[in-house]
């Protein structure tokens, strides 16, 4: 079985992140780590293709100046290979561009199985899955949170507000995984230190066969019109307790209809 | 504010491997360990759950090479030794009696057969191990220890005592020295053996998060196929000792760091006197002399990395970085839990625990005191304590 994961790499959440104030766009000129969301595709991918006794996980990626730190991660979990595109071109590439990015690299695998995060951390669109699917002409399926595969077929658990959905789909197919659904391994060292050499294809535009004019800020539908601050959250109401302050809290508690 | 407490930015002198090891001990740490260990130092507990993790991650035995070891290079080592030790002593204790002090003989004297048929499944953690050469009324100088092993035919028969040993009641074979009428010899002991009995050390206020014990043994049997062939002499031990003391240089930073950080955070945070405790400058000297020193510990141990690269650490090397980074450490923690006040005192905040671990951290593996004799023997070239 082939499995395919769509790996975000993604400034350091924990690091001060600056907006470039002409394009109002992330930078992401620094070391770029494996986002966390991504995380739980990889693991999931893992343990598909050990629980079918056999196959291949391979990682694709999008970033700029070709960052691979993230993909190492990855690679260190335990997976075998993976394809990075990275092109000068691709600056101010929006969702859509990115989908059409990633599909490109996907269809040089032919994979059983796509996998991907229902959202990354740092844009959190959501979009690009299913966009990625729909340039594919593939079937998805969104907020998996349980995968078994059985023969042709996948059978999902698929996250819902109430509870989940039972879907079954053939293959091949293009899954989005909710993030925390599984406990993503921690790299051994010994897969640490055999990722260095396991094989990563960088690709550029031109290697992916890609038209320049449907990608990059000329390709971008989208655009970052304004950027605001973020409104400084208030300090909450301090309860004092004079021998009611339980009531208080429950009375809090109801109007916010969490009891 | 930035964290600075890289002062020198040390870990730039890192390979790759080595961030993403140090990286992936600390997140480990960070989120699995941390948030159990003050119940855990407060029960006298080591928490096995983790055992799994701790091994899959290849810390067991991590710088060796082969038999189901990670092969790590010796900075990377130290480096997770530093990262282990900052979340408890008690968790590199661990790692280090496992991999440095029980794994490393039989890798390093022990035979072929020896060596595939441990290492392996002590590399899962399937198999635990305690190191057995401190007895009841030998521990500086266990040249003198009493524990004898004497062959009848191709068997050896093992009598004598072991004390405050890590790991000893959870073990499942022990690295034990004895005495014989050929010299000293190791010999790998399964714990059940009939005549060998373990307990548990109890009331010990240092160290907790960390299960100590003795043992004794009555007449035990082993073949010799379970003697050590390479182990000839004291040296044996005490190159294992060699390799753990590395460990604990690299961990005494980790301490430090963790006291440093931890009483810099709550200095920034509270105010007295109208601000903040930070802005008075008998802190802020405070700061800057314990990460001074913390810096120097830092650079001590980052040396040994390369020199234990370069195959050129000496035995005395690593004392002067252990009897120094161990000192660093514990004043570390005790002036950190004082500028923490009251709340300094809880298991909520690591530098008392850290404190309370350093003074078993500075007694075992060779006292402050040994440390600075055998740096005197070097020094003067007269050994004061032999
Ligand atoms: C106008 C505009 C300009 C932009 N310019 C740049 C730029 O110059 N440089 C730049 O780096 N980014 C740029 N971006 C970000 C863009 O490339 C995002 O990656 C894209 O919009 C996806 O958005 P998201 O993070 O919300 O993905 P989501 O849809 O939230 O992601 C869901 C999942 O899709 C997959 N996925 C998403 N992105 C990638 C990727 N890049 N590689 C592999 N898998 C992925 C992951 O599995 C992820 O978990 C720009 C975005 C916009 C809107
Ligand atoms: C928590 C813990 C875990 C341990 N784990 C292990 C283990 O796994 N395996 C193991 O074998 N041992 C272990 N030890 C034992 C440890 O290695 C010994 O305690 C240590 O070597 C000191 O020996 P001692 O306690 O007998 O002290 P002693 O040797 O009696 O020393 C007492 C004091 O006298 C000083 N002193 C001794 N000789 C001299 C001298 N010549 N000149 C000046 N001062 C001197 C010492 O520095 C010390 O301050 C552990 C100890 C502790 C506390």
């Amino acid at each position: 079985m082939k499995v395919v994961v769509c790996v975000k790499q993604i400034p350091d959440p924990a690091l001060p992140g600056e907006l470039n104030p002409t394009t109002n766009l992330l930078k992401r000129d620094g070391k770029l780590i494996l986002d966390e969301s991504d995380s739980y595709g990889v693991e999931m991918a893992l343990q598909l293709v050990e629980a079918a006794g056999g196959g291949e996980v391979s990682l694709v990626s999008m970033a700029p100046n070709n960052e691979m730190s993230g993909l190492r991660t990855a690679l260190a979990m335990g997976a075998d290979d993976a394809i990075l595109v990275s092109d000068e071109n691709l600056a101010g590439t929006d969702a859509l561009g990115t989908a059409k990015v990633l599909a490109a690299a996907i269809r040089r695998l032919s994979p059983d199985l796509i996998l991907a995060g229902v959202e990354s951390s740092d844009g959190y669109t959501g979009t690009v899955p299913e966009m990625v699917a729909g340039v594919l002409d593939l079937p998805s399926v969104t907020f998996a949170k349980q995968i078994s595969i059985d023969g042709d077929t996948v059978k999902v658990q698929r996250q819902t507000e109430a509870g989940y959905d039972d879907v079954e789909c053939k293959l091949p197919v293009l899954l989005s995984v909710t993030a925390g659904v599984v406990e993503p391994r921690y790299p051994s060292f010994k897969g640490i230190m055999a990722a260095k050499k396991k094989p990563v294809e960088a690709l550029d535009l031109q290697g992916l066969g890609i038209d320049l004019n449907t990608v990059g800020l000329v390709g971008a539908r989208q655009e970052t019109i304004r950027v605001t601050e973020a409104e400084e959250r208030e300090s909450g109401e301090i309860i004092v307790d004079d021998g009611d302050a339980h009531q208080r809290i429950a009375e809090f508690l109801g109007e916010l209809k969490v009891i | 504010m930035a964290d600075i407490s890289d002062f020198y930015d040390l870990d730039s002198t890192l390979g790759d491997d080595e961030i993403m090891i140090r990286d992936t001990v600390s997140r480990f740490v960070e989120n699995e360990f941390n948030p159990i260990v003050a119940e855990h130092f407060e029960a006298g507990t080591f928490p096995m759950e983790l055992v799994p993790t701790i091994a899959d991650m290849g810390l067991l035995g991590m710088h060796l090479d082969g038999y189901g070891c990670a092969g790590a290079s010796a900075s990377a080592y130290g480096i997770a030794c530093r990262e282990l030790e900052s979340g408890d002593s008690g968790l590199r204790s661990f790692v280090s009696v496992q991999g440095s002090l029980c794994m490393f003989p039989i890798w390093k004297y022990g035979s072929e057969e020896q060596k595939q048929q441990w290492l392996p499944r002590m590399a899962t953690g399937e198999i635990i191990g305690c190191f057995g050469l401190t007895e009841p009324d030998h521990g500086s100088d266990p040249s003198s220890m009493t524990t004898r092993a004497v062959k009848v035919g191709d068997k050896w028969v093992l009598n004598g005592a072991k004390r405050w040993i890590t790991n000893a009641g959870i073990a499942q074979l022990a690295i034990v020295w004895a005495n014989t009428d050929e010299g000293f010899r190791g010999f790998l002991v399964p714990t059940d053996s009939p005549g060998f009995e373990a307990r548990k050390i109890e009331n010990k206020l240092s160290l907790r998060a960390s299960i100590t014990g003795e043992f004794y043994m009555t007449d035990v049997e082993v073949p010799e196929t379970m003697r050590l062939p390479d182990a000839i002499s004291i040296g044996a031990p005490l190159s294992c000792l060699s390799e753990a003391r590395y460990g604990i240089a690299f961990g005494a930073v980790g301490v430090a760091r963790s006291c440093y950080k931890a009483a810099l955070e709550y200095q920034l945070d509270r105010p007295q006197f109208g601000k903040p405790l930070a802005s008075f400058q008998i802190n802020q000297i405070k700061f800057a002399d314990m990460l001074t020193q913390m810096t120097n510990a830092n650079l001590q141990a980052n040396r040994l990395g390369q020199l234990k690269e370069a195959n050129t650490l000496r035995p005395f090397h690593i004392s002067m970085a252990k009897r120094h980074n161990c000192r660093v450490a514990i004043d570390a923690a005790r002036t950190a839990r004082a500028m923490m006040g009251a709340n300094g005192v809880s298991t909520e905040y690591s530098p008392m625990r850290h404190a309370n671990n350093m003074e078993s951290v500075m007694t075992y593996e060779g006292t402050e005191e040994i440390h600075g004799l055998i740096l005197g023997q070097e020094i003067t070239g007269i050994p004061s304590f032999k």
